[in-house]
């Protein structure tokens, strides 16, 4: 399984890195928004530093759509999902694979907001450690929540419109409990944090865990 | 051809149901605004409490029970059959009714309660979330599929959406609360309101229940017709096309550019 994952996240990054897709679409869209969301509450530096933390997070949720409709566009070419499925690939191989190549795209993109609010917004991390286990712990939750339901709605002509609908409610909780460890890091509230995080675990070890068992069922279904 | 979808006759205990609730829905309004008397510290507001937690059981619960236990007996190779496909897809439908319902009865009783429409309490929030949740089900539902390949996906987003919901409400709960805690029983499960209070409370949750039941009876009836409806078009078109080809040869071979029917009677 573990090998498998690896050749399918290989083959998804070796795309990446050949079309140039993330880079040059999704990243600058994360950057998009939070020069928008910077718009919409003003120039205020006092207000746009309280509003940093849930931007970071809103612009990463958006951001984490986009990377998930290119997974599944990579294989919608005519015949690849089904050529992935007759590979005799394992399921939860496949699932691994496509989650960890959806996964360090979205660590690039944290890299980039973290520099991002930093510049724009003039906040500093005190807490630097809880800011980055929250990443961690939400990259893994959102790549595998994000992969699911983009299988979910592979094959289907509406995904482009559909997707956004069934995965940002579910991906409500990381927004909550991400600006909440977020804002502590950037306040230095340590234990408010380490409670947040109490949220991050549990919904990066449901999706994994949901995911090995369903993307076989969803696989079939697509 | 039959222009009646083949499916079975209508249950016999759908009615009897029905009329029930509606009967206990009665009794629960009649008790709940003449016979209790006005709560002591809420006044005339505290009858919204005979039908607002009903509700909500009925949209958290009853709900609940049934879309995972439907989804995940279809997905389970031994049970899966189209029944508990449907079943799970018409109680979201149905759930996203008592959803709103929920939201609409604590809407109207935050209102003068906390002089707000809205507020960004957990139980509120959670409660929208989970109507959003299930109006994307029902989105997915309505993309035309293959009735297996539908019922596996849809099985999937519901099972999905069920392991989302304690995070979402552990969460919104964490992030900010402002909801009142039991109001009838407490842990200990004190029952704190006079006896007609309790028993209206308890003839609301019953009137409500069985309301539940028939309307899921009912729209589990229109899942049936709408897909033996599906099928028979099907049929319909299939025959038509069959019936031209045969008019066509019967008339000579057609010519390959403008010949009769030529470009439509694709279904």
């Amino acid at each position: 399984m573990w090998h498998d994952a690896a050749l399918v996240a290989a083959k998804d990054l070796r795309i990446e890195a050949r079309s140039r897709v993330a880079l040059w679409q999704v990243v600058p869209f994360a950057v998009l928004v939070l020069v928008l969301l910077a718009f919409a509450i003003g120039p205020d530096q006092a207000a746009l530093r309280h509003a940093a933390p849930g931007i970071f997070w809103v612009a990463l949720l958006f951001s984490t759509v986009l990377a998930i409709q290119r997974s599944v566009a990579v294989e919608s070419g005519e015949g690849t999902r089904d050529g992935l499925r007759l590979s005799g690939i394992d399921p939860a191989g496949i699932f691994l694979g496509k989650a960890a190549a959806v996964g360090l795209q979205l660590l690039v993109l944290e890299l980039v907001l973290w520099a991002g609010v930093t510049v724009l917004f003039d906040v500093r991390v005190h807490v630097a450690w809880l800011a980055l286990v929250s990443c961690l712990l939400a990259t893994v939750g959102l790549a595998c929540a994000g992969v699911l339901y983009g299988a979910l709605s592979a094959g289907l002509r509406v995904r482009d419109t559909l997707l956004p609908i069934l995965v940002l409610p579910v991906l409500a909780p990381v927004l909550l409990a991400g600006s909440k460890v977020w804002d502590a890091a950037l306040s230095g509230n340590t234990a408010s944090g380490t409670q947040w995080l109490k949220i991050l675990v549990p919904f990066a070890l449901v999706y994994f865990v949901v995911g090995l068992v369903l993307y076989g069922p969803l696989q079939e279904a697509a | 051809m039959s222009t009646v979808p083949r499916v079975g006759p209508r249950p016999r205990w759908l009615d009897p149901i029905g009329v029930l609730g509606v009967v206990a829905l009665g009794l629960t309004v009649w008790l709940g605004l003449w016979i209790t008397p006005p709560d002591r510290t809420q006044g005339d507001l505290a009858r919204l409490l005979y039908i607002h937690p009903p509700i909500a059981t009925v949209a958290l619960y009853w709900v609940g029970i049934v879309a995972a236990g439907g989804s995940l007996l279809y997905l389970w190779p031994r049970t899966r059959s189209l029944f508990w496909d449907r079943l799970a897809a018409s109680a979201v439908e149905v759930g996203a009714v008592f959803s709103a319902l929920t939201l609409v009865t604590g809407s109207l009783w935050g209102r003068p309660a906390w002089g707000t429409w809205w507020t960004w309490d957990a139980r509120l929030t959670s409660t929208a979330l989970l109507l959003i949740l299930e109006i994307g089900y029902l989105a997915l539902r309505r993309v035309p599929a293959d009735a297996a390949v539908r019922a596996k996906r849809c099985a999937v987003a519901a099972l999905l959406i069920a392991v989302d919901i304690p995070l979402v409400h552990f969460s919104v709960d964490w992030w900010n609360t402002l909801h009142q805690g039991g109001t009838f029983i407490d842990p200990g499960f004190q029952i704190h309101a006079s006896a007609s209070m309790s028993w209206t409370f308890l003839v609301g949750l019953v009137a409500f229940s069985l309301i539940f039941v028939w309307l899921l009876g009912e729209r589990y009836r229109i899942e049936v017709l709408q897909d033996a409806v599906g099928d028979q078009l099907l049929e319909v078109s299939l025959a038509e096309r069959w019936s031209e080809d045969a008019a066509l040869v019967g008339a000579g071979a057609p010519t390959a550019a403008g010949g009769p029917g030529h470009g439509e009677g694709s279904p």
